[in-house]
């Protein structure tokens, strides 16, 4: 199991470690700073960190020492347009940081907020903006979901094919390449929309999907964790089954799947888009086993009242084992479970507002 | 000559002293601030060389209008106060 791991806050980047059988803060970088997200590239253990300064912009830092030294980078920038252009934009966030896959070194994608795709072939030192997406005409018609824009909160390549890479936009769905970025097609069929008219609810292209994530071992299984509901795809995002009955709640942000079961996934449930707090004050992890027929709800070490945490999107971790998960929340609060969330401990409190949580290589 | 001074905020991130330059324009003074470093830019200006949100910039005591072209005029005895905004937090 993992020993080490990262936290993105509002407040710094943390490194945890567990030292006989106890886990501890080994580190705070950037103390006082906005960080968004966090990344460690497994190919050669380079630490990334993004940053939003509020009023100094976006930022990216790498670190190739294990956090003692950090190099800042150019952020992802659009690129400046005329004067007179109908759009202006820029970058206002860093929403998620991944590796284009084992068989390109150096290469990186980046999703921002207002839903830029950006690709770095040169382990971030420069981006550029993925045009064929920015430019899709079906772009205008996503919005903003807890944020002022749109943004690409999910970035996922495929462990079988790298030129297979999927997004997902809160709110503008799911999109998939299979050629690097070439092209794109939205693959949301299937997911539904409460908050749209009924002529809209089941457009794939306004879903809004809070999280993406893929089964390493089974990489046609995908779980979204979706504004109203949970949904799953066994057939690599061709189209999409909402979970009948989730347990709890249907409405959260985080979710994780087991890295070899493809039947196997976590989620966080809040009461409901209007009441972001946990159901009845208890915090509880949801689980299921059995492709989301069924749901275990686990609560054995996590704060059963008056208990107000949520846990966002990037906050629920699973190690490469599938037994491990840590999980932080908007309280600044740490839980770790080694035993696939039957039994968590509170590993750190008074933390800022937690945004990513990883675990090492 | 017109002097630009910057938020002491800034420092932990860049080099940011206050400088005398030339030039008849907001734009034109932060431009040869930026010539020497160019880093310094990004946290003022965003990729569409308009004033960052949260950042405000007052020239003789009044906030700028032009947020994003910063067309206006700078006199020669002119102070460029380059802040962070309280709407930032």
């Amino acid at each position: 199991m993992s020993e080490k791991l990262f936290l993105a806050t509002r407040k710094g980047f943390f490194t945890l470690k567990k030292k006989t059988d106890r886990w501890s803060i080994d580190d705070v970088a950037f103390l006082g700073n906005n960080a968004t997200m966090c990344f460690q590239d497994l190919r050669d253990r380079a630490l990334y960190v993004a940053f939003d300064h509020g009023h100094f912009g976006v930022k990216l830092h790498r670190s190739d020492d294990d956090g003692k030294t950090w190099k800042e980078l150019s952020p992802p920038a659009f690129p400046k347009v005329l004067e007179d252009a109908e759009e202006k934009p820029s970058v206002s966030e860093i929403w998620s940081l991944e590796s284009a896959g084992p068989d390109k070194v150096g290469s990186l994608w980046a999703g921002t907020i207002p839903g830029g795709l950006f690709h770095s072939a040169d382990r971030g030192d420069s981006w550029q903006l993925v045009t064929s997406l920015w430019n899709r005409e079906e772009r205008k018609e996503w919005f903003g979901g807890g944020k002022d824009f749109p943004g690409i909160h999910s970035i996922c390549v495929d462990p079988r094919d790298s030129d297979k890479v999927m997004l997902g936009v809160s709110c503008g769905g799911v999109w998939v390449t299979e050629n690097s970025g070439e092209t794109w097609n939205c693959k949301a069929e299937g997911m539904r929309a409460e908050y749209m008219p009924p002529e809209r609810t089941h457009d794939p292209n306004i879903q809004d999907p809070h999280i993406l994530v893929q089964c390493p071992g089974h990489p046609d299984a995908l779980w979204v964790q979706h504004h109203n509901g949970i949904f799953k795809s066994t057939d690599c995002a061709n189209s999409w089954q909402e979970i009948e009955n989730p347990a709890v709640s249907p409405f959260g942000f985080a979710t994780a799947v087991h890295p070899t079961d493809p039947q196997t996934a976590w989620f966080v449930p809040g009461v409901k888009d209007e009441c972001r707090v946990p159901v009845d004050g208890k915090l509880v992890v949801t689980r299921t086993t059995d492709g989301g027929k069924s749901f275990d709800v686990l609560g054995e070490g996590l704060p059963q009242e008056h208990c107000y945490d949520i846990v966002f999107r990037h906050c629920l971790a699973i190690d490469s084992t599938g037994s491990q998960l840590a999980m932080g929340s908007s309280t600044g609060s740490l839980w770790i479970s080694e035993n696939g969330g039957e039994n968590w401990l509170n590993v750190a409190q008074h933390l800022p507002q937690i945004y990513c949580v990883r675990f090492a290589n | 000559m017109p002097r630009v001074v910057f938020t002491a905020n800034l420092k932990r991130h860049t080099d940011c002293a206050e400088k005398t330059v030339s030039g008849k324009t907001v734009l034109e003074a932060l431009r040869q601030v930026f010539q020497e470093n160019p880093k310094l830019k990004s946290y003022v200006l965003d990729e569409q060389d308009r004033l960052r949100k949260h950042m405000v910039i007052f020239v003789d005591g009044q906030t700028i209008q032009d947020r994003e072209t910063l067309s206006d005029d700078v006199r020669n005895d002119s102070e460029i106060y380059v802040m962070q905004a309280l709407s930032g937090g």
